[in-house]
């Protein structure tokens, strides 16, 4: 029976190849939830070209941390772009990923993105401030940390964004517990659900990155956003998985997605570019309180310190939401 | 008992309200929000790749668990209605009822758990290149396996009813096992497989937490008809996530006038052996 | 014959719920005692819980009140209505989740909006659980001997309290029958919840989502864990129904 189920599942894997597949073969890409209209334009780009020619992909999106668990557990991939660096340093760690593997000049970074405030068309709650988000009633849609790596960003932007502004550490903190002890009321498990959930009329505010927002709004969604003065600059990662069964197209493709003709396609989706000289026709300076996440920490310590399910500050606070405030 | 025409309206206007507010009005919202562009968006959903492919593979699983769960909800009953084992019926009892008692979110925990990477089967599988989990086989296996009851639970009582008299004459005569299966039993208890049949079938078309969890959500290649939806909901593509939707419930309207037409004949093959209200399977 | 159907049995359903009871007690009693009472895990089971309870007392009302009417009433539709009381069973839950959110969410055309609540959670097991009562007290109904109703009518009973001596002792254990199995699917649904209720711990998450949002976050241990006692939790409640069938079936007018 097993074998029965498995001869069909290799079967159709020729299937979905299509036509006779070159010598180039199959590149499964799994991404992050949101980079998926990009690759639209982008696989069929690739394709066109000389080293893309015969190429076929196979793509799946999810939360940056589920597809890095489920590489993990043997979900198909040749080419990994996650939300954030840890989820390709434990694929790094897992031996699926070469160790220098950001060893070019953009460090790595596929796509940069910076997080802004989603609101209502007219902004009608007046909200520019990070304070802003803890007025009376203020609802803010971000999603779960645990599973969402565009969460951590927002966290980390919130977090630093207080740093910038001169509080303390502690100060810091106690801005984070507050905005999610009182103001968020819902926890998607992606970005892309959250900025679902925003759509369809839920909460004041959303936590999101910039490329989200523009993607909602090219999709006829009714909202604004605003980029507060002080935010993080989010810089997605993209690899190649050694395991897979495309290698050699799987960097071939990685390679074409550097080129200025592609970062413009990126562009066009509402992502700021690593590559210089590429236009966007949102304004993409700015702003002047930007920062990195270094600049905060870096993700290793942040991820122990705030995002560990062992014992963090995260991990506290998902507990004291169990305390009856009412 | 003639109740006073009030509270027959009273009831009936209740009753009905009940069902209008719960029931239609909800469904209704499928034909209004996959019609509400017009008809060339709904076109362009039927025609997406992607829909097609979820199609395909939701017919493929339908395809593979129904004829499975017959074939095997029809020995069981046989071997548990003529040939019942001094000990363990019980236990069997339980397996088969099984899937109706679990969250269809434990099933694909179970099946990530022997079938994945680390599962117990992982290592053989891997070392054999077979993947199970985030491919179409674990779709599959997920199907089969909350189907599994119905078949079984519909013949068993029509079985016991029909005795095996008829067959005991069949055998005296001269036929054989298999000519006696197929032109004695079979006909006896075919109202009841035919029901069981289309009980298993939307219970297939309409799994999706089973599948949400083993599928790894492939684009065209491990995508059911159900995460489809899912799917375009997500991305904005309403009328695409209706239009998805309108097929799943025709599909379930399908198979309300298939049950409509078998149980009544199936209800009549199982009389008054067993007391159980029949409809009673019809679990999830 | 029937060692093959065991052996399909054991490989389909035995071997899986064996892993997951194995892996639930992977880290020894302690670990599992520890997953299944952490605050999330306990919020999420006693939502599940309540919510099933309380949708099992709305059917038993309401369907009751439905089979009666399709029973011993007569209308234009009437067979229509009685074909789509299977609709929730044949239906995609998750499609079932995305309906209830467009007429109960922000955009509802009623001007209602219960969606991220609570409330959300027990009306998308209100829908999927709609036909078990009704289906269960349906043929019991149909059968029923009205000669008794009608000779304490002619006593000068009113209707209702022949409803309530007669009528409805006669139907309990069918009531029980349809209950558990509402309590069976309700303490297990996903798809149609997954959409409605905002999924938010200690609030409107429940032991479904719970088991999910585990298995997503690579806690295999803790899924299986909450995974078993939910399990147990069935087969208490359906051991019991059982029990209270059975009893009220001695009761017999």
């Amino acid at each position: 029976m097993l074998v029965v189920a498995a001869g069909c599942g290799g079967g159709d894997d020729a299937d979905a190849s299509g036509n006779a597949s070159g010598d180039s073969g199959t590149v499964s890409l799994v991404a992050y939830s949101t980079p998926r209209e990009a690759y639209e334009e982008l696989i069929p780009m690739f394709e066109g070209t000389d080293a893309g020619g015969g190429v076929e992909f196979e793509q799946s999106y999810a939360a940056s941390g589920e597809q890095r668990r489920a590489i993990e557990e043997g979900l198909p991939a040749d080419f990994f772009h996650a939300s954030l660096e840890p989820d390709i340093t434990a694929l790094v760690d897992a031996g699926m990923v070469a160790a220098d593997w950001n060893q070019n000049e953009y460090e790595g970074m596929l796509t940069n993105s910076v997080v802004v405030f989603a609101v209502r068309p007219g902004n009608p709650e007046n909200i520019q401030t990070w304070d802003d988000l803890l007025r009376e009633g203020i609802e803010v849609i971000t999603p779960n940390p645990f599973t969402s790596g565009g969460a951590q960003w927002n966290i980390m932007a919130a977090y630093g964004a207080q740093l910038e502004q001169g509080k303390t550490d502690e100060e810091a903190i106690a801005f984070l517990k507050e905005l999610f002890l009182e103001h968020v009321p819902v926890q998607d498990k992606s970005a892309r659900e959250a900025l679902q959930t925003f759509a369809g009329g839920k909460g004041d505010i959303m936590l999101a990155y910039e490329n989200e927002a523009i993607f909602a709004q090219q999709a006829g969604e009714e909202l604004e956003y605003v980029v507060p003065a002080e935010t993080i600059l989010i810089e997605n990662p993209a690899a190649v998985v050694n395991t897979g069964e495309s290698p050699q197209a799987a960097q071939a493709f990685l390679d074409f997605l550097y080129t200025p003709e592609a970062q413009a396609v990126f562009a066009s989706k509402g992502y700021r570019p690593v590559v210089d000289g590429v236009e966007t026709e949102f304004d993409s300076s700015g702003p002047a309180g930007l920062f990195t996440i270094e600049d905060v920490g870096g993700w290793p310590d942040v991820r122990t310190r705030f995002f560990d399910r062992e014992g963090s500050i995260f991990l506290d606070i998902e507990n004291e939401l169990g305390v009856p405030t009412e | 008992m003639r109740s006073r025409p009030g509270s027959r309206y009273g009831l009936r206007a209740l009753a009905l309200g009940y069902l209008v507010l719960l029931l239609a009005l909800p469904v209704s919202m499928i034909f209004y929000y996959t019609f509400r562009d017009g008809l060339e968006p709904v076109w362009e959903a039927l025609t997406d790749p992607a829909f097609v492919s979820a199609f395909k593979l939701t017919l493929l699983a339908v395809g593979i668990a129904v004829p499975a769960n017959t074939i095997f909800g029809v020995a069981c009953a046989m071997a548990l209605v003529r040939r019942p084992p001094k000990h363990g019926t019980w236990l069997l009892n339980s397996l088969i009822g099984l899937p109706l008692a679990l969250s269809p979110v434990v099933v694909g925990l179970a099946l990530i758990l022997v079938y994945g990477q680390d599962g117990w089967l992982g290592g053989w599988l891997t070392d054999n290149g077979i993947q199970v989990i985030f491919s179409k086989p674990g779709i599959i296996l997920a199907t089969i396996f909350v189907t599994l009851p119905f078949v079984v639970r519909e013949v068993i009582p029509v079985l016991r009813e029909v005795g095996t008299d008829q067959d005991e004459a069949a055998w005296m005569l001269g036929a054989s096992r298999f000519q006696t299966f197929r032109r004695v039993t079979l006909p006896a208890i075919r109202w009841g497989v035919a029901y069981g049949v289309v009980l298993t079938t939307a219970r297939a078309l309409g799994e999706y937490g089973a599948v949400a969890v083993v599928s790894g959500r492939i684009a065209g290649k491990t995508e059911t008809l159900t995460l489809h939806v899912d799917e375009e909901f997500l991305r904005f593509n309403e009328v695409a996530a209706y239009t998805t939707s309108l097929v799943l419930a025709l599909l379930a309207v399908l198979t309300l006038i298939a049950m409509n037409l078998f149980k009544p004949r199936h209800d009549k093959e199982v009389a008054d052996v067993d007391r159980r209200p029949p409809g009673i399977e019809a679990l999830r | 014959m029937l060692g093959l159907s065991t052996a399909y049995l054991t490989l389909i359903v035995l071997i899986p719920i064996a892993a997951v009871v194995a892996t639930s007690l992977e880290g020894g009693l302690s670990a599992f005692w520890e997953q299944v009472t952490a605050p999330a895990a306990v919020a999420a089971l006693k939502l599940t819980f309540v919510a099933s309870l309380i949708v099992v007392a709305v059917n038993a009302v309401t369907g009751t009140l439905i089979a009666w009417v399709l029973v011993r009433d007569d209308f234009r539709g009437k067979s229509a209505v009685n074909a789509i009381i299977d609709l929730p069973f044949a239906l995609p839950t998750i499609v079932a989740g995305l309906t209830l959110l467009a007429v109960y969410g922000p955009q509802s055309p009623l001007g209602v909006d219960i969606a991220y609540s609570r409330a959300a959670v027990v009306v998308a097991l209100l829908f999927v659980t709609l036909p078990f009562v009704v289906r269960a007290v349906q043929p019991v109904l149909a059968e029923l001997d009205q000669e008794m109703e009608e000779a304490a009518a002619s006593l000068g009973a009113r209707p209702f309290t022949t409803f309530r001596r007669i009528i409805l002792p006669n139907l309990l254990p069918a009531m029980f029958s349809g209950a558990a199995l509402s309590f069976g699917k309700a303490v297990g649904e996903f798809g149609s919840i997954v959409l409605i209720s905002g999924n938010i711990p200690f609030d409107t998450e429940v032991a479904s989502v719970y088991i999910f949002k585990n298995i997503e976050s690579d806690e295999p241990e803790t899924a299986a864990a909450v995974s078993v006692v939910l399990l147990v939790l069935s087969f208490v409640v359906l051991a019991v129904a059982d029990v209270l069938e059975r009893r009220s079936r001695r009761h017999d007018a």
